[in-house]
């Protein structure tokens, strides 16, 4: 009885880690800030999430670790610049229906760009190494340098303002803490698209398809389903959720340069590592828990912000050395 | 050389990839019927393969003994004494990527922490030689102690989960060198005087040698150059000892490795540690050769690329390959730059072939060769070259 007990705690841990770490934080940091800094780690982690997810499904289907995965979060980032800076009548508008409009373009075109330049780079660059580890890693990496080299090329190498839409720039308050406007928008769409993805994973047939594909890949190609093109789909999903990722996270510094996807390989890693390697609720977790300690600690104890992510990182491998839910080893 | 027949089986696959393996017909792991030439232990009987190979290693050796004789002038010293130190650097990594078949990111912080305990204690106190030495022996030490709890927690999981943890260790390592201002002087990086025989004022003998002044930094770029070539032939003899053979059959398969009753867990680890001294030992010698260290010198990602340049494109698992691979990048580095300026000398100056062309964009055109090489010379020249036709 009593291990069994003991069983299930282990078995629901990880899933009251985020509660506890937001509870916690509240006596720490007291009432006001304590929102603020919520909703803030909130909008950062689903953020990061939208990264995270597409780069944790190539790995659990394919056992592709693309490195140049935060490219297409800087294309999509510089196509959000391309269809919002001509959208300046948008943007500008006092009206809340046009504003969002304008973002939404951007989204799609965002998604659309990243989808379609992940369609090419996995013909060109993924095809060849399926299966090849350490090829993988070296490739991916020169395909990451080639490409935010390009979009120098195209798009120069100064940083370029990206002012926020004229409904969403200032803050709400409750009570006495402050809110961005943008961040209740960020996290309202990016709440959408991981609901989208829970149910098209869980409620439909090719859900269905990627996720046994995730458990066991020889067995869903036994079974007759085309495992190539599940691959090509998901390669495509996963970078347009990377290139949407990009666009919402560059309105958000209001400021776009080439390094904004570098700046996020390390902390989608960590996600990835915290989550366990190919698990999206692993991955979704994992995400929060890196913006709530991102926004949390730099309030605390700024100096250690910086490294507060890896510090998460090492303590959740002490306590399970495979990430919060490990794939079963199916190799 | 008769040594390089014997074996001839083992090189054949040195160069391939764990990958790969399944259809690569199986090495012959044995260190049977070895030479007892001079030249043969010097080598650790494995020299660099074919005539043309051979030759190039001798005319690349000559060519960095006598350096400074042979390109005077300040600027071609730094040259000669970086190309002496990434080979350290670069070969020790190949013990990692091209031998053992694991991947990490953390090779620049081992280089950093070598620089940094080096370039702290010269500028903290401990000038002179007692500095110097006590620096990299607390810079080794701190890489050994490092590598071991990165290697241990991580390497037992997967091979992957160790490059990420790198990634992720490595961009602290830039972090804390950035932040920790009092210990490493910040973003602006610490410079320091060293040993006095090792400054630009010194004279070693008051006349010029060949037409050379024996200053300073020709005494440092010597003792780089001696370092260099005792590492590379420590490592040449690692990498053919029984432990080295372990580290090639684990990289063809780690599984049987393990079924035969090898810890492949320590052997990896043991290689970790090998390496991360190594590379910081080079950035000793490189915070001596600078007379300064910071963040950007020692612990930049980019350095990282550059490493993972030289070796796929010199040839994992030959060693040899990395000194190629050095020598083509660090000269790309310095002529790339020239030629696309004379390109785009020649074109208008907004038209994007110009972008495409600027000199800025160097790092674009080495991508493109190092997918090129990475998709149809996955052995890299050296491994190519020793190939049997």
């Amino acid at each position: 009885m009593n291990g069994d007990w003991h069983k299930r705690l282990q078995q629901w841990a990880p899933y009251a880690l985020t509660p506890l770490v937001i509870i916690a934080a509240l006596p720490a940091i007291g009432p006001g800030p304590w929102l603020t800094l919520t909703v803030a780690g909130l909008t950062m982690g689903i953020m990061l999430f939208m990264v995270a997810a597409g780069l944790t499904l190539i790995f659990g289907l394919m056992d592709v670790l693309n490195f140049a995965h935060a490219a297409f979060v800087t294309v999509g980032a510089y196509i959000a610049v391309s269809v919002l800076v001509p959208l300046a009548g948008w943007t500008n508008e006092t009206s809340l229906a046009l504003n969002i409009a304008a973002l939404l373009v951007a989204l799609v075109a965002a998604a659309i760009a990243s989808g379609a330049l992940g369609f090419v780079f996995e013909r060109v660059i993924i095809r060849q190494v399926y299966g090849a580890p350490l090829r993988q890693i070296l490739i991916t990496i020169g395909a990451l340098t080639v490409i935010e080299q390009l979009i120098i090329v195209i798009w120069g190498p100064q940083a370029i303002p990206l002012p926020k839409p004229a409904m969403l720039r200032g803050s709400v308050f409750v009570g006495s803490s402050s809110i961005e406007t943008y961040r209740l928008f960020a996290l309202f769409v990016g709440l959408a698209i991981a609901l989208a993805m829970h149910l098209f994973l869980t409620r439909t047939r090719l859900g269905l398809v990627v996720r046994a594909g995730v458990e066991d890949r020889e067995m869903i190609q036994a079974l007759g389903y085309h495992i190539r093109r599940v691959f090509i789909g998901v390669f495509m999903a996963g970078t347009a959720l990377a290139g949407v990722g990009g666009m919402m996270w560059a309105q958000y510094q209001a400021v776009v340069n080439s390094q904004i996807g570098d700046g996020m390989t390390i902390l989608v890693f960590i996600i990835l590592i915290i989550g366990g390697l190919g698990s999206v609720g692993g991955c979704f977790i994992g995400a929060i828990l890196v913006g709530l300690t991102a926004n949390y600690v730099g309030f605390l104890a700024p100096k250690l912000a910086l490294g507060s992510n890896i510090l998460l990182m090492a303590l959740i491998l002490l306590w399970r050395p495979r990430g919060l839910f490990p794939l079963a080893e199916h190799h | 050389m008769t040594a390089g027949q014997i074996n001839e089986p083992m090189q054949e696959t040195a160069g391939g990839f764990a990958d790969t393996a399944a259809d690569a017909p199986i090495p012959t792991l044995s260190l049977e019927g070895k030479s007892r030439s001079w030249l043969g232990w010097f080598v650790s009987d494995d020299p660099p393969g074919r005539a043309l190979l051979n030759v190039t290693m001798l005319l690349i050796l000559a060519v960095l003994l006598f350096a400074p004789f042979v390109f005077p002038g300040s600027k071609a010293l730094d040259v000669a004494a970086r190309i002496c130190i990434f080979i350290i650097l670069v070969a020790s990594y190949d013990l990692m990527l091209g031998f053992t078949g694991i991947v990490s990111f953390a090779h620049t912080m081992f280089f950093g922490i070598g620089a940094y305990g080096v370039a702290i204690m010269l500028a903290k106190g401990w000038s002179g030689w007692t500095g110097v030495i006590l620096g990299t022996l607390i810079g080794a030490v701190v890489s050994l102690v490092v590598a071991a709890v990165i290697g241990l927690l991580s390497l037992r999981v997967r091979a992957i989960f160790f490059s990420m943890i790198t990634l992720a260790v490595a961009a602290f390592a830039q972090i804390v060198a950035e932040q920790w201002r009092t210990l490493t002087g910040g973003e602006d990086g610490l410079t320091f005087d060293v040993p006095a025989v090792l400054s630009r004022s010194f004279r070693l003998v008051p006349d010029r040698v060949m037409g050379v002044i024996i200053n300073g930094p020709v005494i440092t770029y010597y003792i780089t150059f001696a370092v260099t070539l005792v590492l590379f032939l420590l490592m040449l003899r690692i990498v053919n000892s029984p432990f080295g053979l372990v580290l090639r059959a684990i990289r063809e398969n780690e599984f049987r490795v393990e079924a035969m009753g090898y810890r492949v867990v320590a052997y990896r680890t043991l290689i970790c540690i090998i390496s991360a001294i190594m590379a910081s030992m080079a950035g000793s010698l490189m915070a001596l050769v600078l007379r300064y260290n910071g963040p950007d010198a020692t612990l930049s990602f980019t350095l990282m690329i550059d490493i993972l340049l030289m070796v796929v494109i010199g040839g994992m698992g030959t060693l040899y390959g990395s000194i190629v691979g050095v020598i083509l990048v660090v000269l790309a580095q310095y002529y790339l730059k020239n030629t696309l300026e004379m390109a785009t000398g020649s074109m208008s100056g907004q038209s994007p072939m110009a972008a495409l062309f600027h000199p800025d964009r160097w790092l674009l055109w080495l991508g493109i060769i190092f997918i090129l090489i990475v998709t149809f010379l996955p052995q890299g020249i050296v491994g190519r070259l020793r190939r049997k036709r």
